[in-house]
């Protein structure tokens, strides 16, 4: 039987040998549809990894409330005005007092203040935080030490250097130890944080124009510069009086992060007037980028596998013509003793093997789109294996399916029509 | 066997064998013979079970076999049956070993010893030398001979030829009725279907068909040379 079944597909990739140019131009219909599939499935799981990573860095488990300045109700004709705004050390209190399920509450500020060390001046995000940051944020520590208790008990006048800050303003030495300028005062550099890397790849998160951040105690912060920041604008000054910038809640189980979400909403919603902040789940946007995903999928999908079945379409009226074709072989081969299933065997394989080696190159081609995309196009893919798995059954399946019709033809036949056929 | 086949042209019944009965026994030499349209091909086609008959029992060796279905016609073509065509119809493919086995291939148990079978039948008919040639690159004589060696591989109860030097010259078809004479000497059946006269005098044995029916049967008398 396994001799058989060699000799018919041996005998029908010879029939098909027979035809070349043929055979070759009805395989690119499932060449293509199957090099799309696999293609498609790798950019569009390549993009959705690149979404999922972007949010796991703000934390899947954190609740983020941002202050966001109020659209402005009024143009105000004073030359001079504080506008005062955003989350309150209230709202932290609050939160520490009431949340429950929650692991650490980090406030931060951020201060618009230039960094220089020697010649080089820089402007990083510099932020004003709690130990704890670190910890919630899962940022990770290159050398020396982080923010500690001590550093904010005593608003001592030290900082943390990110990965960019320190490359810019150290290239060439450590920066432990070394004493930079902010604002005006000068702080002793503790410790250093690695980049920020996207998983399965060595480069940083961003290039060079990101400026990096750097961290300094909170308590130290607010003791040199305040809350209150001026913006110089178009001649007019504008000052903003802004307590917190941004509060991450990292709640301790992943599953009550909605809840603790929509506390937070209640919550600020009760405690202003205004809607001076925001509320980012990245655990939401997570799940949004997976419904974007579930929805991109059955697109690209749908596409490929319209372009499978045009492919298969061909491919059954080649055969359809190959039987015609051959009816005389087909009425030869009767006479001699085949059977209907014989006949059925001998084109259904013709069309599977066309079907199957046109998946194969498609594979091998939707194996080589990724690469290009990815280097040409600056786009991350994944291939998973899946996708060649499943385009290859596809094929496999459209051989069957669009030959089934052409070899139940070509055994129908009455033997004797088909002897006289020319 | 006693059949009656009718084809359907148009409005018209057609009786291509009209109320037809005929034997033969194994071993013998048979020519039919007739003007086209006497129901030559028809006969044939019943006899080689390509074709049913449309009423009446065609019994090979007791077996009924206008009961039997496909699957079963199919079965005793590949088992017991030898076919040689006018236009040879070989599987342009397949080299002529390929071709000589291409029976084989269809039978449910097919002997072990087949290959070795079809090298000494290819030997008899003198093409032993071209056995991955292509039927293409053969001439006409040797491709009928490729055929014969087919019919042959099965070792078949009957051998039936089509008008089997219709297409060959006054040499090569000699050559093919003499192939023909030796393996009825060695006691195989074969019926031959012709027109041409000196074609059927060869054979042992002449039916004369018209209008789907018989006109006479002739038995060459013991040597006439």
């Amino acid at each position: 039987m396994q001799g058989t079944f060699t000799r018919t597909v041996k005998l029908g990739v010879r029939s098909l040998m027979l035809h070349k140019l043929r055979s070759a131009l009805t395989t690119l219909g499932v060449l293509f549809g199957v090099s799309s599939v696999i293609a498609m499935l790798a950019i569009g799981e390549g993009a959705s990894i690149e979404a999922q990573e972007q949010i796991r860095q703000l934390g899947s488990q954190n609740v983020i409330l941002r202050s966001v300045k109020p659209a402005e109700e009024q143009v105000s004709n004073q030359r001079q005005r504080v506008i005062s705004y955003g989350l309150t050390h209230d709202d932290l209190e609050r939160i520490r007092a009431s949340f429950p399920g929650v692991r650490r509450v980090v406030p931060l500020r951020e201060l618009p203040e230039e960094v220089r060390f020697g010649v080089n001046a820089i402007r990083p995000g510099v932020i004003s935080t709690i130990p704890e940051y670190i910890d919630a944020t899962g940022r990770v520590l290159g050398t020396g030490r982080f923010l500690n208790a001590t550093d904010e008990n005593t608003v001592s006048n030290v900082c943390v250097l990110g990965y960019e800050v320190s490359r810019a303003l150290f290239p060439f030495q450590s920066p432990i130890g070394e004493r930079v300028k902010i604002g005006a005062d000068y702080f002793t550099v503790v410790g250093t944080l690695l980049p920020r890397v996207r998983l399965g790849s060595d480069r940083p998160e961003a290039g060079e124009d990101n400026p990096g951040e750097l961290f300094i105690p909170l308590s130290t912060g607010t003791k040199w510069f305040g809350e209150t920041l001026v913006k110089m604008r178009s001649g007019s000054m504008d000052m903003e009086e802004v307590q917190l910038h941004e509060i991450i809640i990292e709640v301790e189980h992943a599953e009550n992060v909605p809840m603790v979400a929509n506390a937070a909403r209640t919550m600020l919603s009760r405690e202003h007037t205004e809607r001076d902040y925001k509320v980012i789940v990245p655990l939401e946007l997570l799940l949004r980028a997976e419904e974007t995903k579930r929805i991109f999928n059955i697109v690209l999908g749908s596409i490929a596998g319209i372009s499978l079945l045009v492919g298969g379409i061909g491919i059954m009226n080649v055969m359809l013509a190959t039987v015609t074709e051959r009816t005389r072989e087909i009425g030869i081969r009767r006479a001699l003793g085949a059977k209907r299933r014989h006949i059925v065997t001998q084109f259904l394989v013709e069309t599977v093997v066309l079907s199957v080696g046109g998946g194969i190159l498609g594979i091998l081609l939707g194996l080589l789109i990724p690469l290009l995309v990815e280097r040409f196009a600056d786009m991350r893919t994944v291939v998973t294996p899946g996708g060649p798995l499943l385009a290859f059954c596809i094929s496999a399946g459209i051989g069957v399916i669009f030959g089934l019709y052409p070899a139940w033809r070509a055994a129908t036949m009455d033997p004797v029509e088909a002897l006289r056929h020319e | 066997m006693n059949v009656c086949r009718t084809y359907k042209m148009g409005d018209n019944l057609v009786r291509a064998l009209d109320d037809f009965s005929f034997s033969f026994n194994r071993g013998e030499y048979w020519a039919v013979m007739g003007s086209s349209g006497s129901g030559k091909s028809t006969l044939l086609n019943l006899l080689g079970c390509i074709d049913r008959p449309s009423s009446g029992t065609y019994l090979i060796g007791g077996e009924d076999i206008s009961g039997l279905d496909d699957d079963e016609l199919s079965d005793l073509r590949s088992r017991r049956l030898g076919f040689v065509f006018q236009s040879y119809n070989l599987i342009p493919q397949l080299n002529v070993l390929e071709n000589i086995l291409v029976p084989l291939f269809y039978q449910d148990e097919p002997p072990e010893e087949g290959e070795a079978r079809a090298l000494v039948l290819a030997e008899r008919v003198g093409l032993a030398d071209r056995l991955d040639h292509r039927p293409l690159q053969l001439s006409g004589g040797q491709q009928q001979r490729v055929a014969i060696a087919r019919a042959l591989i099965n070792d078949p109860d009957l051998i039936l030829a089509d008008e089997a030097t219709g297409n060959l010259d006054s040499r090569t078809a000699l050559e093919i009725l003499d192939l023909f004479d030796e393996l009825h000497s060695e006691g195989k059946t074969i019926l031959l279907v012709t027109h041409e006269e000196e074609v059927g005098a060869r054979a042992e044995q002449v039916l004369q068909l018209r209008d789907g029916q018989i006109e006479s049967v002739t038995k060459r008398t013991a040597e006439t040379v």
